[in-house]
């Protein structure tokens, strides 16, 4: 049965009609109309569904809906201040990390979340903290250089 | 573009081409021969629009599939109407609005859909100059044109686009000579242009097919069999409406059953409750557990010379030999097909990121028996295919669906299994080479065999390539594949006295079709890996083999880039550098790689550290963009060369997700580096595809000079 979930997503509290066992993705994508998480694998193995949930990153495509509702939720379209972009989609932007595109939002919502654990990684520590999500246009080199730029990493 | 405009573009009514085509050769400047794309759709505004707002629109026939193509096709339009990028849009594929170009293939975007557009472009120049000299009554060389405004050359007097055509469009016929801007005075072209579309993707805006919402818009999917033709037994829908909520409509012809809810996730249970809940035959059996090149071998083929010089020697016994092998590999784009289709009042829309959606119409309507007026099918981009993948399929599917439950736009997204085990793969190849020195160790005679099933079953105006038409109450049976790609790249681009190419073509067990770089990456891996073994046996060392084999001397520059960037670098412990060199089509861009991998001695493992590559595109038309595809050719190449295979059991593929069927990871990925030969004043040529197969043989050339193991059969890492 449907029933009523508060879901405080991007600094709003929004009210849903799902079934709680709706995984968030769905909820995100088709209630709330959000773009940046993405369907990808349904089996949290490729990183394209990522979403901040309590500042971490995690995937949301299996993810019950009645599981976070006291969670605060961040999407892609909620790191931007106003015009503002985040620093590391600004980075992403300069260093032009994509082809298709379509894994940024697990990168750049990866690489926010480690960023704000630990400020300056090392390579081995960005490779680590991406490893969950999956490109496969190969622009994993940008993307590491997108991270770096972010941090304020030379080279 | 914000949602408004993705909506609108996606969406509205314009004018409509129908006529398919190909572009032949580039122009040269002595006898300028025009695009094909041009020949077919003549009039400047068919390429080109100036809008309300004096900007200007651009109308190509080719999909964003993440090549960056709107990007390079609006600096070339941009450069010729002196207008800054944000003064350019353009519109993607779309049966209602753009220019037919047929397929975004081939590497054959830049060399087909750009140079239509710069040439409609430069021709549109001309005729607003005309317009503005008649208007501002002086000559032509008199005025200057910037940014949407032509103006005299004294500065007092200007006069926009908007005020010449007065709401008019440029109906004129493009035709030759057209003279166009003079390169060294170009501001944009050849530049790093940023990519406008990064700038929507990063903030989450609306952009994928995927992210199409339409008011009341319902979820669909479809029930795969269990195995490759097997046939619908018994189906209970009663059932499933009293286990699953919110189902609106089950679809079920033959053996094709689709599923239509109201929610997104109810269309997902529902297809899980009926895969639970349905009896099919067994279908076709798969050669599980057999070695798959000795099955190969046993399969009936069509033999065909396809490439022959001199006269080979009957006596082959001095002969050096080797055989390689490519398995079947998976497009795997990381979001899996889509498509929204709705049918009302007699019309069929289809949303699609297929390569081609005018074939795809045509193929439509072929399976529907509607006729292709009574279709229209919208491009929008999708996650990267890197050919074809299931896109044209689940655009067949939401029509079926569509025809069935009209009035409703109908959303069907592919799962990630249904994506992995039904997307027609990359074919399985056999390479065997053959070839003797001659006594200053240059190559005699070569002799290459291939074995390869069909590298293309595009839909193609034929509806019987589509999934669904399989599985249909009658099922369309003869399907249709082109056997050429096999050959690509199989004819040695080194000079060698004598030569033969024959490739065997059979029908394998799984399902083929185009996969980026066709036959070529298979054929390089052999070609190249077997260039190395020969020059052992002569005595040289891999640059010097190449480069005595070679006469063009473009090729020979790449090499010696390649050589040049890998000088300085010092080797640890286990770890060797191997190069490669091909030439793409052995028409198209020249490229040579080089890769260093670390192999651990106990284990085996194979790590890709670094690859280099240096490529010659000919004119280079944004620099950052060839970089991009050539940075991520390498990886995927690698990925592909190191790890994957498609795995079957005797049902059906047992490839269904990233754990069966792994790529690369970061922490796999290489360091890549590229250097751009840029010829300002050669063809400008596709380069997407160029790297795939010299990044698989410099790998491959790499372990074995770290080991001394020669590994002939792929992926290079067994598990």
């Amino acid at each position: 049965m449907e029933t009523t979930i508060q879901l405080y997503v991007n600094g709003k509290m929004h009210t849903v009609q799902v079934h709680p066992s709706t995984p968030l993705l769905y909820v995100l994508r088709n209630q709330l109309a959000l773009n940046g998480p993405k369907y990808g694998c349904g089996l949290q193995q490729c990183g394209a569904c990522m979403v901040l949930l309590n500042g971490k990153a995690e995937p949301s495509c299996m993810l019950p809906v009645s599981a976070v509702n006291n969670k605060t939720i961040i999407t892609l379209e909620g790191l931007a201040q106003k015009d503002t972009l985040h620093p590391v989609q600004e980075a992403f932007v300069q260093e032009q990390a994509a082809q298709c595109g379509y894994c940024m939002n697990g990168m750049v919502i990866s690489a926010v979340a480690l960023l704000n654990e630990n400020p300056k990684p090392s390579d081995a520590e960005i490779r680590a903290g991406l490893e969950r999500s999956l490109c496969r246009c190969g622009t994993q080199s940008r993307i590491i250089k997108a991270v770096k730029r972010a941090a304020n990493i030379k080279g | 573009m914000n949602r408004r405009n993705f909506i609108k573009n996606t969406g509205c009514l314009a004018i409509g081409f129908s006529i398919s085509g190909s572009f032949i050769d580039a122009p040269s400047p002595m006898m300028q021969e025009l695009p094909e794309s041009i020949k077919r759709h003549p009039n400047i505004n068919a390429w080109l629009e100036v809008l309300a707002n004096g900007q200007v629109r651009i109308f190509t026939g080719k999909l964003e599939l993440g090549q960056g193509i709107s990007t390079a096709i609006s600096q070339v339009a941009a450069e010729e109407l002196d207008l800054t990028m944000e003064n350019v849009e353009i519109v993607l594929a779309d049966t209602l609005r753009t220019p037919d170009e047929g397929y975004t293939v081939g590497s054959g975007s830049i060399e087909q859909s750009a140079m239509a557009v710069r040439f409609a472009a430069a021709a549109a120049r001309h005729k607003l100059l005309e317009l503005a000299a008649q208007q501002l009554n002086v000559s032509v060389d008199q005025l200057t044109m910037k940014e949407g405004k032509i103006s005299t050359i004294t500065g007092d007097r200007s006069i926009t686009f908007n005020q010449l055509l007065n709401g008019k469009q440029i109906t004129d016929k493009i035709q030759a000579p057209v003279t166009l801007k003079p390169k060294e005075n170009y501001k944009l072209v050849g530049k790093a242009i940023p990519r406008n579309d990064i700038n929507r993707m990063v903030r989450g805006e609306q952009f994928y097919i995927q992210d199409l919402r339409f008011p009341g818009m319902v979820y669909a999917s479809i029930v795969r069999p269990p195995a490759y033709e097997a046939k619908l037994l018994h189906l209970d829908e009663k059932a499933l409406q009293k286990n699953i909520p919110g189902i609106l409509k089950t679809v079920v012809n033959g053996s094709f059953i689709g599923v239509i809810a109201k929610e997104e996730y109810q269309a997902i249970k529902a297809q899980r409750w009926l895969q639970k809940h349905s009896k099919w035959s067994a279908g076709t059996q798969l050669p599980a557990g057999t070695d798959l090149v000795t099955y190969l071998k046993t399969l009936p083929v069509q033999t065909k010379r396809d490439n022959e010089k001199g006269s080979m020697p009957t006596d082959t016994s001095s002969f050096i030999k080797a055989q390689y092998f490519k398995p079947y590999h998976m497009h795997a784009s990381i979001g899996p097909s889509c498509a929204v289709g709705i049918y009302e009042n007699g019309r069929l829309h289809v949303w699609s990121h297929s390569q081609g959606i005018f074939p795809l119409r045509e193929s439509l309507a072929k399976l529907l028996q509607l006729k292709i007026e009574q279709i229209d099918v919208t491009g929008v981009p999708g996650s990267g295919c890197y050919g074809h993948n299931g896109a044209d399929d689940a655009a067949a599917d939401v029509a079926l669906l569509a025809m069935a439950y009209p009035g409703k736009h109908i959303r069907l997204q592919w799962t990630r299994e249904e994506e992995h085990a039904w997307e027609p793969y990359g074919s399985a190849m056999i390479m065997e080479v053959a070839a003797v020195l001659d006594s200053s160790g240059k190559i005699n005679s070569w002799q290459y065999d291939l074995w390869s099933d069909t590298h293309s079953t595009r839909p193609g105006g034929n509806a019987n390539n589509l999934l669904a038409a399989q599985y249909y109450s009658t099922p369309l049976k003869e399907k249709q594949g082109f056997s050429g790609g096999g050959f690509r790249n199989s004819e040695p681009y080194y000079s060698f006295p004598n030569y033969q190419v024959n490739g065997h073509m059979f029908k394998g067990p799984l399902r083929t079709s185009a996969l980026r770089s066709l036959g070529a990456y298979a054929n390089v891996f052999a070609i190249e890996s077997f260039m190395d073994e020969l020059a052992e046996k002569a005595g040289k060392d891999p640059f010097t083999f190449r480069l005595m084999h070679l006469t063009d001397e473009r090729a020979k520059a790449v090499i010696r880039k390649v050589q040049e960037l890998i000088a300085d670098v010092k080797q640890a412990a286990n770890t060797g550098i191997g190069i490669a060199f091909s030439r793409y089509k052995n028409s198209a861009a020249y490229c040579a790689v080089a890769a260093q991998v670390q192999v651990q001695p106990k284990e085996g493992t194979i790590k890709v550290q670094k690859m280099w590559a240096a490529i010659d595109a000919g004119e280079v038309i944004n620099i950052d963009g060839l970089i991009n595809q050539t940075e991520g050719g390498m990886i995927q190449s690698a990925s592909w060369t190191i790890m994957e295979q498609v795995r079957f059991d005797a049902q059906h593929i047992s490839s269904r997700d990233w754990v069966s069927y792994p790529i690369m990871r970061f922490s796999q990925i290489p360091e890549v580096e590229v250097a751009v030969l840029n010829q300002p004043n050669e063809k400008a040529m596709g380069a997407g595809e160029a790297a795939q197969g010299p990044a698989a043989a410099a790998i491959a050339n790499a372990v074995y000079k770290v080991g001394g193991k020669r590994i002939r059969h792929l992926p290079l890492h067994k598990r």
